[in-house]
C-alpha cells in the first residue's frame, strides 16, 4: 500500500479515525474494568476494617457515617465503620486524613475497642519520605520504648511527639511525618467519641 | 496567602520536581551542558508549564468531569499540550521573532517533557484550586530552571576537569547531580504557616 | 531482518537504559525497590509492544505531517488501558506506581522506537523490537531496583539479606538513585570497552 499524502482532508479523517476508534476502545475498557475497580477498592477497604477492629457480625461498609471534625487543622471529613456484634456496638474503624505530612496526605485507617483503645491501624495512603517517615507502619506498633500506639487510648495518653511534650515517640528523623500521624490518629479518635455520643452526622 | 508561599517554597525547593520527584531527568541531563541554553529551556518550560496547566485544569473541572470521562484523562492531556506547544510555536513566530530566535529550539522538545503532563496530573490528583494550581505550575518551573542552571554551571566546571575514563560522559553527570540533589535535601523539613 | 537479532539488539546493543540514556524519569523514579523496578519495567514492555505493532500496522494510512499527534493517541490509549487494568487486578502496584504508569505516554522510548523502528518495519519485526527494548529497560530497571534495594535496606525483592540497621538510607532517597545509575552505567560502560 502507497503511503497517504499529507493533503488536508488525508490528515484530518486519519487523525479524526485514530481518535475516534482510541475514544471507543477507552470507553469499553472502561465499561469492562469499572465493577472490578470499584469491587478492588471495596475489598481493599473491607481488608482493612478487618485487620483493625474486633470481631464483628454486621457489615460495617453498608453502615459507614460521615462526621466532620474541627480543630487546628480546619475541617476535616472522618468515616466510621461501626462493628457490632450480636446487635452491641464492639468498636470502630475510623478513616480519616491530615493534610500537614511531610509529602501532604496521610490517610490512616483506625480500629478502636468500645472504650476507645486502638486495637490496630494502617496507613492507606501516604508520600512520606521512604525508609523515613514511610516506615509509620511499622514503627507506631513496634513494642519499644514509646513507640507503640497500639493498647493506648487518646483519652488517657497524649497523642504528641514527646519533643512536643507528649507521650508517644517520634519516628528518628521524620518528625513532621509523627506530628501528621498522631494528628490524624487524634481526629480519628475525635469523630469516634463524637459517634458513640449520637452527634449529628451526615 | 500564606498558602501560596508555602506552595512557592515547597515546590522550588523543598519538592524540587527533578531532584526529588524525578521528573524531567532527560532535558535535565540533555540541555545542562552550557549556562544560556540551560536558561532558555528554562523559560520555555516556565512558559508552557503555566498555560498547559491553567488550560488542562480548566478542561479537566469544566468538561471531562461532568461528563464522566475521566479516563480520557491522559488521551486529552497529551493532545492539549501538544497542539499548545505547537500554537506557541506559530504564534512567538509571528509577534515576537527576538523570543523565537531564544526559545525555538527548545519548543518541541517540551511535549515529551513528562514535567508539563505530571504538573497537569498532579495538580488534578492534589484537588488544587484553580490558583492554587497556577502558582504551583509557576514555582515548580522555577523549580525546574534552578536545577537546571545548578547543574549547567556544574557541568561547565567539569568540562575542565580530569575524570577517570569509566566515568566520562554520563556517569560522572549523573553521580554530580546525586549530590547536587543531596544538597537540596538540606530543604526538607523547610514548611511555612 | 533476523528476528533473534532485533531481540539481542534491544537487550544489549541499544540498551533503553545503559545506553540510549531513554527514560530516565521512570528509572529513577520506580526504583526504590525491585519490585517497583519490575513492575514498571513490564507496564512499559506491555504499553511498547502494543503501540509498536499497532503503529506498523498503520503507518500508511497516517500522512506524514501528523504522524506524531496519531502516534501520541495510539501510545496514550495503551497506557490508558493499562492504567485501568492494573486499577482493577493489581491495585496494590498500581498504588506504588502512582503518576509514572500515565506518564508511560511521554517516556521517550515509545515515541522513539515508533519513529525509528515501528513506522519502517512490519508488525512481525515491531512486535520483536518492543520485546528486545521492552525487557532492555525491564532487566535495567529491576537491577536498579535490586542495587537500591539491597545497599538501602538490605533487603532483594523484600527478602532480608543482612539486618537493615547496616543499610545506607541515601540509596532509597533521590541522591542514591543518580549515584548508583551513574556507577552501574560506569560499570557496563568499562566492561564493553574491554
Amino acid at each position: 500500500m502507497k503511503k497517504k499524502e499529507s493533503t488536508f482532508w488525508n490528515m484530518l479523517w486519519s487523525l479524526t479515525l485514530i481518535t475516534a476508534v482510541a475514544g471507543g476502545l477507552l470507553g469499553y475498557t472502561n465499561q469492562l474494568t469499572e465493577e472490578p475497580i470499584a469491587r478492588a477498592a471495596k475489598a481493599s477497604r473491607e481488608k482493612a476494617i478487618q485487620q483493625v477492629i474486633p470481631a464483628y457480625d454486621n457489615s460495617p461498609i453498608d453502615e459507614q457515617l460521615t462526621y466532620t471534625v474541627h480543630n487546628e487543622y480546619g475541617e476535616t471529613t472522618a468515616t466510621i465503620y461501626p462493628a457490632k456484634k450480636g446487635g452491641k456496638l464492639a468498636g470502630a474503624a475510623v478513616e480519616c486524613s491530615n493534610n500537614t505530612g511531610y509529602g501532604g496526605e496521610i490517610r490512616i485507617i483506625v480500629g478502636f475497642e468500645a472504650d476507645g483503645t486502638i486495637k490496630d491501624f494502617q496507613v492507606l495512603k501516604h508520600q512520606e519520605t521512604p525508609g523515613l517517615g514511610a516506615k509509620m507502619g511499622d514503627w507506631f506498633r513496634t513494642d519499644k520504648n514509646k513507640q507503640s500506639i497500639i493498647g493506648k487510648s487518646p483519652a488517657t495518653t497524649n497523642f504528641h511527639v514527646t519533643k512536643d511534650s507528649g507521650d508517644i515517640d517520634a519516628i528518628t528523623a521524620a518528625t513532621i511525618t509523627s506530628r501528621a500521624f498522631l494528628a490524624a490518629v487524634r481526629t480519628a479518635y475525635a469523630a469516634y467519641t463524637e459517634s458513640l455520643k449520637g452527634g449529628d452526622h451526615e | 496567602m500564606l498558602t501560596y508561599v508555602s506552595i512557592f517554597i515547597t515546590a522550588i525547593f523543598v519538592n524540587n520536581i527533578v531532584l526529588s520527584q524525578f521528573l524531567g531527568i532527560c532535558p535535565f541531563l540533555g540541555v545542562s551542558k552550557r549556562i544560556d541554553s540551560a536558561l532558555g529551556m528554562g523559560a520555555a518550560v516556565t512558559f508552557v508549564m503555566t498555560l498547559s496547566t491553567i488550560v488542562t485544569y480548566l478542561l479537566q473541572t469544566y468538561l471531562l468531569m461532568p461528563l464522566g470521562l475521566d479516563y480520557m484523562q491522559t488521551i486529552v492531556f497529551i493532545l492539549v499540550i501538544a497542539a499548545l506547544v505547537q500554537l506557541l510555536e506559530i504564534i512567538i513566530k509571528k509577534i515576537a521573532p527576538a523570543l523565537y530566535q531564544a526559545l525555538g529550539v527548545f519548543l518541541p522538545l517540551i511535549t515529551t517533557n513528562c514535567t508539563i503532563l505530571g504538573v497537569a496530573l498532579i495538580v488534578i490528583q492534589k484537588d488544587m484550586s484553580l490558583l492554587e494550581a497556577t502558582v504551583y505550575a509557576i514555582s515548580t518551573a522555577l523549580g525546574f530552571t534552578l536545577a537546571l542552571v545548578l547543574f549547567a554551571g556544574m557541568r561547565e566546571q567539569m568540562s575542565l576537569s580530569r575524570i577517570p575514563k569509566a566515568m566520562q560522559g554520563t556517569p560522572i553527570a549523573l553521580v554530580t547531580a546525586g549530590l547536587l540533589a543531596m544538597a537540596f535535601m538540606g530543604f526538607s523539613g523547610i514548611k511555612i504557616g | 531482518m533476523n528476528k533473534t537479532k532485533i531481540l539481542l539488539n534491544g537487550l544489549i546493543k541499544e540498551n533503553p537504559t545503559f545506553v540510549l540514556l531513554l527514560g530516565m524519569c521512570p528509572t529513577l523514579g520506580t526504583t526504590t525497590s525491585a519490585m517497583g523496578g519490575l513492575g514498571m519495567g513490564l507496564s512499559t514492555l506491555f504499553v511498547l509492544i502494543c503501540s509498536n505493532v499497532v503503529i506498523s500496522m498503520v503507518k500508511n494510512l497516517i500522512p506524514d505531517k501528523v504522524r506524531i499527534p496519531a502516534y501520541i493517541v495510539i501510545i496514550a490509549t495503551f497506557v490508558t488501558i493499562l492504567q485501568l487494568c492494573m486499577q482493577a487486578y493489581l491495585p496494590d502496584l498500581y498504588a506504588t506506581l502512582g503518576l509514572f504508569i500515565p506518564l508511560i505516554v511521554v517516556n521517550c522510548i515509545l515515541l522513539g522506537r515508533a519513529e525509528a523502528f515501528a513506522a519502517k518495519h512490519t508488525p512481525g519485526e515491531s512486535f520483536f523490537d518492543g520485546l528486545g527494548i521492552g525487557l532492555g529497560f525491564t532487566i535495567a530497571l529491576t537491577l536498579l531496583g535490586c542495587v537500591r534495594e539491597f545497599l538501602g535496606t538490605g533487603h532483594i525483592f523484600g527478602f532480608p539479606i543482612y539486618p537493615e540497621e547496616y543499610g545506607s538510607l541515601i540509596f532509597i532517597l533521590a541522591p542514591g538513585a543518580f549515584i548508583a545509575l551513574g556507577f552501574l552505567i560506569a560499570i557496563i560502560h568499562t566492561f564493553k570497552t574491554r
